[in-house]
Formats: C-alpha cells, sequence, structure tokens
C-alpha cells in the first residue's frame, strides 16, 4: 500500500530492472479494489497524460455508450516527442502498473483487446513489455488477451488517429475527423487511446480510491505525473512530481540550471515561457491561465548560453520534417515557415521580409491539417518569437548572439537525413 | 404557407488528407473559397445563413464539383434553434 500524500507513487518500488508481476502486487499490495471503479475514476478527475490534458472519465463514458463486443483499448507509449523519456522509465520500472490500468479500462468499456503500442526502435523497451505480457498472460488467463504492438517511431505516429490506423492494418498516418471528438475505430470495434501513464493512474486510483487519489495535486489536476527534464542538465532526468509543485522545484531537483533563458513546456507542440514563470504552479489548472499547460510532461530548460531562436529552428526543421505529407497546408506549410525561420535567423532586409511572411503564413495555415500537427508547429514557434524578441531583433540587425555562433547545441533534435527534402517547389 | 423558411446556416469545410489542391473550388465559390500560395483553399469560417441562395448554389457547386469529392456542407445551428 502506498500511502497518501506521499511520492513516489508511480515510480514506487523502483530498481535497475522492471518489477517481476509478483514485485507489483508486494509493492502495492494484494488486490485491494474499489467497489465502483468507474465512480472513481469519475471523482478522480484524472486528466489523460498524453498531452491534450483530456479527462480520462468523460472519453471512457463515451466509449462505454458504444455497442459492439469487440472493443479496444489502446496503450499508447509511442514516445514521439524527442525530449520525452517518461513513458519507456514508467515501463522499464512498473510495466504491470500500466498493463493493469489497461485491464481497468478494458473492463469499464468492454472492450476483449488490449493494444500496447511501443515503438520498435526501441529494443529495450519491447523486450520489458513484451516480458511482462507473457509473465501475466501465464498468472492470469481470464480478462482481456494483451497484444504488443511496434509501429516504427514517428513523431505523429503516436497521434491516436495514426496509431489506429496502424493497428487496422494501413499505414501509420493521421485520419481527417469530421466531428471532434469521434470515435476511433479498429475495424469494427470502437477504440479507447489512452497514454501509458494514463493507464498507471488509473491502476493506481482503482486500488485506493479517489479520495487517497487526490492527496496528490490540484483540484483541477490531481495526482503525481511524471516529467521528463532535459537540456541545461547534468543528466536527462525523469521525475515523478506532485501536480502542482513549481517549475523552479522541477529544476532543481533534476539538478538542472536554475536561472534558465526559459523553459520550454509540454513538447515540440509546446510553448517557451520566459524565466518570469518559474514559481507558477506546474498544473493544468493553473498553466492553463496563462494559455499553457503541462503537455506530455516536457521540461527543456535553455540555458543563457544558448540561442533561442537557433534551438527552435531545428525544432521547427525536424517538425516540418515529420509532416505525414497529407494535407497541403502542412506539407508545404511548415517547410515554407522553417525556411522563413533560416532567413529571419540570416537578418538583413531578407530577414525582415521573411518575418512577416513568417507571421502572415502562420496564421494561414494554423487549424488547416487533419490533425493538430501544424497547429503544434505554429504554437511553438509564435512562443520562440516572442520570448526571445530581444534576440530576434539583433539577428534581424545582423548582430546574433554568441550562443547562435557557438556550436554546442541543447535541444534533442533527431538528424535530418536528406537535408535537401525540407525545401519543397 | 408556400414560403419556405430557410432557418440556420452552413459552413463549408474541406477534408484536407482528399483535397489535391486542384483549385475548382475557388472558381466555383469565389465569394466563399479562395486559394493559399500553395493552391490549397482557405474556406470563408463564418457561417452563411442558408438564405443566402447564391451562397449556397456557388457551394454545392463547389461540393460538386471537386474532383477529390474533398468538401462538404455543414449545416450549422444557432444555439436554441433546431
Ligand atoms: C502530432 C501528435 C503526436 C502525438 N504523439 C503522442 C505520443 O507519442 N504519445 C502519446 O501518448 N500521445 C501522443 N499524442 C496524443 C494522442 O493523440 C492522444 O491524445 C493520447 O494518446 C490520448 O491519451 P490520454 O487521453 O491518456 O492523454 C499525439 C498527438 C498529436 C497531435
Ligand atoms: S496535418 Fe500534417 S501531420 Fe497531420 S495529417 Fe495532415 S499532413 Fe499529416
Ligand atoms: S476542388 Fe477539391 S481537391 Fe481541388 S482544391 Fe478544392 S477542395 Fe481541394
Amino acid at each position: 500500500m502506498i500511502p497518501p500524500r506521499s511520492l513516489p507513487r508511480l515510480f514506487a518500488g523502483a530498481s535497475e530492472r522492471p518489477n517481476s508481476l509478483q514485485q507489483h502486487h508486494e509493492i502495492f499490495g494484494g488486490s485491494t479494489r474499489v467497489d465502483n471503479p468507474f465512480d472513481e475514476l469519475q471523482s478522480s478527475g484524472l486528466l489523460g497524460r498524453g498531452g491534450a490534458g483530456f479527462p480520462t472519465a468523460k472519453k471512457v463514458e463515451l466509449l462505454r455508450s458504444q455497442r459492439g463486443h469487440h472493443k479496444f483499448v489502446v496503450v499508447n507509449a509511442m514516445e514521439g516527442e524527442p525530449a520525452a523519456h517518461k513513458d519507456f522509465r514508467l515501463l522499464s520500472t512498473n510495466p504491470h502498473l500500466v498493463l493493469e490500468g489497461a485491464e481497468v479500462l478494458a473492463r469499464l468499456i468492454g472492450a476483449d483487446r488490449i493494444a500496447v503500442c511501443v515503438a520498435r526502435d526501441n529494443p529495450t523497451l519491447v523486450n520489458h513489455v513484451e516480458r511482462a505480457i507473457h509473465e501475466r498472460a501465464r498468472q492470469n488467463s481470464r480478462g482481456p488477451a494483451i497484444d504488443l504492438h511496434t509501429p516504427p517511431w514517428r513523431y505523429i505516429a503516436g497521434e491516436e488517429s495514426a496509431l489506429v490506423n496502424w493497428l487496422d492494418g494501413k499505414e501509420s498516418l493521421p485520419q481527417f475527423r469530421r466531428h471532434k471528438p469521434s470515435i476511433l475505430h479498429i475495424g469494427r470495434g470502437a477504440a479507447l487511446v489512452d497514454n501509458a501513464e494514463t493507464c498507471a493512474n488509473v491502476a493506481l486510483i482503482t486500488r485506493y480510491g479517489a479520495a487517497w487519489y487526490r492527496t496528490l495535486g490540484t483540484s483541477g489536476h490531481p495526482g503525481s505525473t511524471v516529467v521528463s527534464v532535459t537540456g541545461a542538465v547534468v543528466r536527462p532526468t525523469v521525475l515523478e512530481v506532485n501536480v502542482g509543485t513549481t517549475l523552479r522545484s522541477i529544476l532543481e531537483t533534476a539538478r538542472a540550471d536554475t536561472s534558465p533563458q526559459a523553459v520550454l513546456l509540454g513538447g515540440y507542440g509546446g510553448l517557451w515561457v520566459g524565466p518570469d514563470l518559474l514559481d507558477t504552479p506546474y498544473a493544468n489548472d493553473v498553466l492553463g491561465e496563462r494559455g499553457l499547460s503541462v503537455g506530455a510532461g516536457i521540461v527543456v530548460a535553455l540555458p543563457r548560453a544558448a540561442c533561442g531562436l537557433v534551438e527552435s529552428h531545428r525544432v521547427v526543421r525536424w517538425m516540418a520534417h515529420e509532416s505525414a505529407r497529407q494535407c497541403g497546408p502542412c506539407a508545404f506549410g511548415l517547410p515554407a515557415i522553417a525556411e522563413d525561420l533560416t532567413q529571419v535567423i540570416r537578418g538583413g532586409r531578407d530577414g525582415q521580409a521573411a518575418r512577416t511572411r513568417l507571421e502572415q503564413r502562420c496564421s494561414s495555415i494554423e487549424g488547416r491539417g487533419a490533425c493538430r500537427h501544424p497547429d503544434g508547429v505554429i504554437r511553438f514557434l509564435r512562443s520562440a518569437l516572442s520570448v526571445f524578441h530581444t534576440d530576434l531583433e539583433s539577428h534581424l540587425a545582423g548582430a546574433p548572439c554568441a550562443g547562435a555562433r557557438s556550436r554546442q547545441r541543447y535541444l534533442a533534435v533527431p538528424n535530418l537525413e536528406k537535408e535537401e527534402e525540407l525545401v519543397w517547389e | 404557407m408556400g414560403v419556405i423558411r430557410r432557418h440556420g446556416q452552413f459552413v463549408i469545410r474541406v477534408n484536407p488528407i482528399l483535397c489535391d489542391g486542384f483549385g475548382h473550388c475557388a472558381e466555383l465559390a469565389p465569394e466563399i473559397i479562395h486559394l493559399d500560395e500553395w493552391g490549397y483553399p482557405v474556406i470563408e469560417p463564418e457561417p452563411i445563413p442558408l438564405a443566402d441562395v447564391g451562397a449556397l448554389t456557388s457551394a454545392r457547386y463547389a461540393e460538386r464539383g471537386c474532383p477529390r469529392q474533398a468538401l462538404f456542407i455543414e449545416r450549422v445551428h444557432e444555439p436554441g434553434a433546431r
């Protein structure tokens, strides 16, 4: 049993190796289950941990009302964000907590199958999950079938409709949804897609109840959450924190630079925030008042020595490359704004023109993709232009900072194999 | 009797995955759709009253004339009305 108000919860009993099913039961206690899991889930106020922060109970309710037998629970551990390591760490520590949560969700919506999705590019994780699934299958043959699926890693492969497409035997590309929220289907079976950390929280809620769960977190964003801290850190760190703790204390605990130039919150579809917001509670209900969110639990500390524009440019270029290229405004627009940003950074008169064009293009592209990928890039880019506005002026004036000239880079961005692919004409 | 009251409004929407940027829609419904610099449709976001027969007719032309069948007209109900 995990005492209320204490950490770790999700990472309880962490050691070098993933905890076995037996260890899992020792750590979290036999099987003290609440009487009515759906009511508990509802009053727990759990918000999804995959990025959108949507109330999990609402999604479950929507899926419960669907008819049909062959429903699916999809565990999303694709971890598309290059700066994220949270699902990896969670599944390498307490894989059975995630699987148990998925089983609870399956019972709640009446699903007979669970699909756990892990990128094939991470063989260690594939191994851990495979072992945990086998162990579970040996010990309880009842309950829904759990299968492992390993799509290739790409940023958009973790988008829920792309994931469902893959499970349906198609390419992992996002789908156009005429109405939102819409119900995704694998074959004829409705699918509930939840992030791995969300599933682990569901397991905790059904073991200990909503009142216990709410002893951590804020009223609008209860519980604990997992944060991946990178950038100006001694080493990249994954932490479980009490939701509502300050950004500053997260940086301190992760032994990151506590007087950074800026912090990236949420991920590569998230936002840069200046150091003035370091004392803001890390919780969606508070951050939401400023148009921010914890997103996928990513915190990147940008040191004063770095150039925020150059770093952002690397991200935007890579994100443009990661477009699924199904929709014109995304396929053509994102490389175009990446190119505009190149010119802004080079400065001069062309830079001024590029800046105006960039802003126009952002407004034109926004909201016109089938998925939210381009909107995320635009959000990120706009926050870069505003947080790094003094740097922007010096670049335009032809006097970039030392950080831009240095070779040191701080944000994790995969190499672009074919650079020329970025310029579409 | 005899008078058809057209309550409500409509918007035209595009499925961006199907759309291949042929641009016919902007010719068929120029008052609602224009093309961006890459030739993809940018659609007037404000709902149009169904009573605007001219606009509705153009929208229908665009919907039918799209070679990819990427466009669709969607009725928007004003809050409270049906
Ligand atoms: C471009 C894009 C990429 C995404 N990548 C991931 C991902 O890698 N992992 C993930 O859990 N959710 C990802 N999401 C969010 C999922 O679409 C979905 O919201 C999430 O899996 C729902 O889980 P939750 O309700 O538990 O948060 C992505 C969304 C978008 C728009
Ligand atoms: S918006 Fe971009 S990433 Fe999303 S489906 Fe369209 S082309 Fe793919
Ligand atoms: S006519 Fe159809 S395919 Fe052509 S640009 Fe318009 S919506 Fe796209």
